[in-house]
């Protein structure tokens, strides 16, 4: 009964979203152009069907990347930063002004470091774009580690590297997935940054880009439906992962 | 004989921006093996300071920490430590959190002796049959028995406590204080309690060393000759006897308040 609920009431929120949607641009009498309605969309998909599943591919496989250049990155920058509190006074203006620096703006100065490398440019504005909460985060739980959690293994002589291994990193773990949670939606729309600012044919922002130029608007909403899906998939592995490995975090009817 | 724990005139000052903070002054504290040595004092005298410099995680500025006879320079595989705080890994199961301490003193111990030492102590302080929960499902009396075991799980020669029955209630304390009596007969040990509840210190010392206010030194000692045969009861607290050691343990942390300023004080 329980597992039915979690699934049912989900998926009844969604026909739910759908059907005010439908009723919306029903009642007001708009045209495609002015809003598309749900049910214009399964034309859309089917006419296009090849270029959504290779465009899905492309900004899945390169989000995907850039997030786990973003872990690779921020977990190490955290680590510093966790550990080094002159690290921590150096590092931490640094990123954070680099983190408001707004990044559609940095599309262009990528693609002209890169000229023509447009997996490598969107790979690494995904990664850009969110490997900051996840720095400060492992950074965070690294440097508020209570001295007592240490020192009962320092007292019997651990090195610094079996404290880090058993108690700093499992204890960061929840912290940490509650960054990558933020992150996984920041890569993805640097991702789509990347493929709508700076057209390249590559990934649902390409297709994106071609409904609007061809003035297919239930195309471009067929895209941003196709792009919440992706993002929902995502952010649910994500979910999954942490189950995995921080399940113990989660307290009982909490 | 000499004793097991030997603290030969420490002097220890922390660095604030203030300049010089000094907690500990000549302080001597000797306990002979297999005994039971309470510390009291005013609140913020530098307890905890002696905590860490007997187990080795910080260096008197002058003074000696002495342990079976050896010089104590550097953290040692035969101390174990209890804090106010029981520090549970969340992440792992009770009797996971036991063998912590055998993973780093004795790597090559089989899994199989691991657990069956850890069960063997998890019974002795009736936590049976919750070996596989995790911390945050019980409670703070059952995840402090359970950060007493994890102390004890390597066979220390010296169990340090700062404070472990601080933060329960009177009832699951008194019932840990008689925990504390029946490991002691079972599993030899010495130890160093920091507390600042005087039954506690007597009903749990043989030898009660009373601080006196910052810089703390030794200001008194009491050897306690507790009311009645074998292992110690609770009634007790409640005689003659032992009211008089505690009418003479509270005047004696009364002087040692009024020698100290006070920083509570404003």
């Amino acid at each position: 009964m329980e597992r039915f609920q979690k699934v049912a009431v989900p998926i009844a929120a969604i026909l739910i979203f759908v059907a005010l949607w439908e009723a919306l641009v029903w009642v007001n009498g708009w045209p495609d152009y002015v809003m598309a309605s749900p049910s214009d969309l399964p034309a859309a998909y089917s006419r296009f069907w090849e270029l959504f599943l290779t465009g899905s591919w492309q900004t899945l496989w390169r989000t995907v990347a850039g997030l786990t250049l973003a872990v690779v990155a921020g977990t190490g920058l955290g680590m510093i930063m966790g550990f080094s509190r002159i690290a921590r006074d150096g590092l931490y203006p640094l990123l954070v002004g680099f983190n408001a620096v707004p990044k559609a703006t940095l599309v262009p100065v990528l693609a002209l470091l890169f000229i023509g490398q447009h997996d490598f440019n969107t790979v690494m504005m995904a990664f850009l774009i969110s490997f900051f909460p996840i720095a400060v985060s492992v950074g965070i739980g690294l440097s508020t580690l209570e001295p007592e959690y240490r020192d009962i293994l320092r007292s019997l002589g651990a090195s610094k590297v079996t404290i880090f291994r058993k108690i700093a990193l499992p204890k960061t773990l929840p912290e940490f997935f509650g960054a990558l949670k933020v992150s996984v939606t920041l890569a993805f729309i640097g991702t789509n940054l990347v493929e709508i600012i700076s057209p390249h044919g590559r990934g649902l922002g390409a297709l994106f880009l071609s409904g609007q130029t061809n003035s297919n608007y239930p195309l471009m909403f067929a895209v941003l439906i196709a792009l919440a899906v992706l993002g929902i998939i995502l952010y649910y592995a994500v979910v999954a992962l942490e189950k995995i490995f921080a399940g113990w975090a989660e307290r009982p009817g909490g | 004989m000499t004793d097991l724990i030997q603290i030969k005139g420490v002097t220890h000052a922390y660095r604030t921006p203030n300049g010089p903070l000094p907690v500990l002054d000549d302080l001597n504290i000797n306990v002979p093996e297999g005994e039971f040595a309470a510390v009291v004092g005013p609140s913020g005298c530098g307890k905890s300071t002696l905590t860490r410099l007997v187990a080795g995680l910080m260096k008197p500025d002058s003074g000696e920490v002495w342990l079976h006879g050896k010089r104590v320079t550097s953290p040692r595989k035969t101390v174990g430590m209890a804090f106010q705080n029981p520090v549970m890994l969340e992440w792992r199961t009770i009797l996971q959190n036991v063998i912590l301490p055998l993973e780093i003193v004795a790597p090559s111990m089989p899994r199989k002796d691991r657990v069956a030492r850890a069960e063997e102590l998890l019974a002795l302080v009736g936590l049976s049959g919750f070996e596989d929960k995790r911390p945050s499902e019980l409670s703070g009396g059952m995840r402090q028995r359970a950060s007493l075991c994890r102390a004890i799980v390597h066979k220390p020669d010296v169990l340090i406590m700062d404070e472990p029955f601080g933060a329960l209630d009177a009832f699951t304390r008194e019932d840990l204080w008689q925990t504390m009596h029946e490991l002691r007969a079972k599993e030899p040990f010495t130890a160093v309690l920091i507390t600042h509840d005087l039954r506690e210190s007597v009903y749990l010392g043989d030898q009660v060393f009373v601080l006196s206010g910052r810089p703390a030194t030794t200001q008194y000692v009491m050897n306690v000759d507790y009311p009645g045969e074998g292992l110690r009861k609770l009634d007790g607290l409640y005689t003659p006897e032992a009211a008089q050691m505690l009418a003479t343990l509270r005047e004696q942390i009364q002087i040692a308040q009024g020698r100290q300023p006070g920083p509570e004080v404003h």
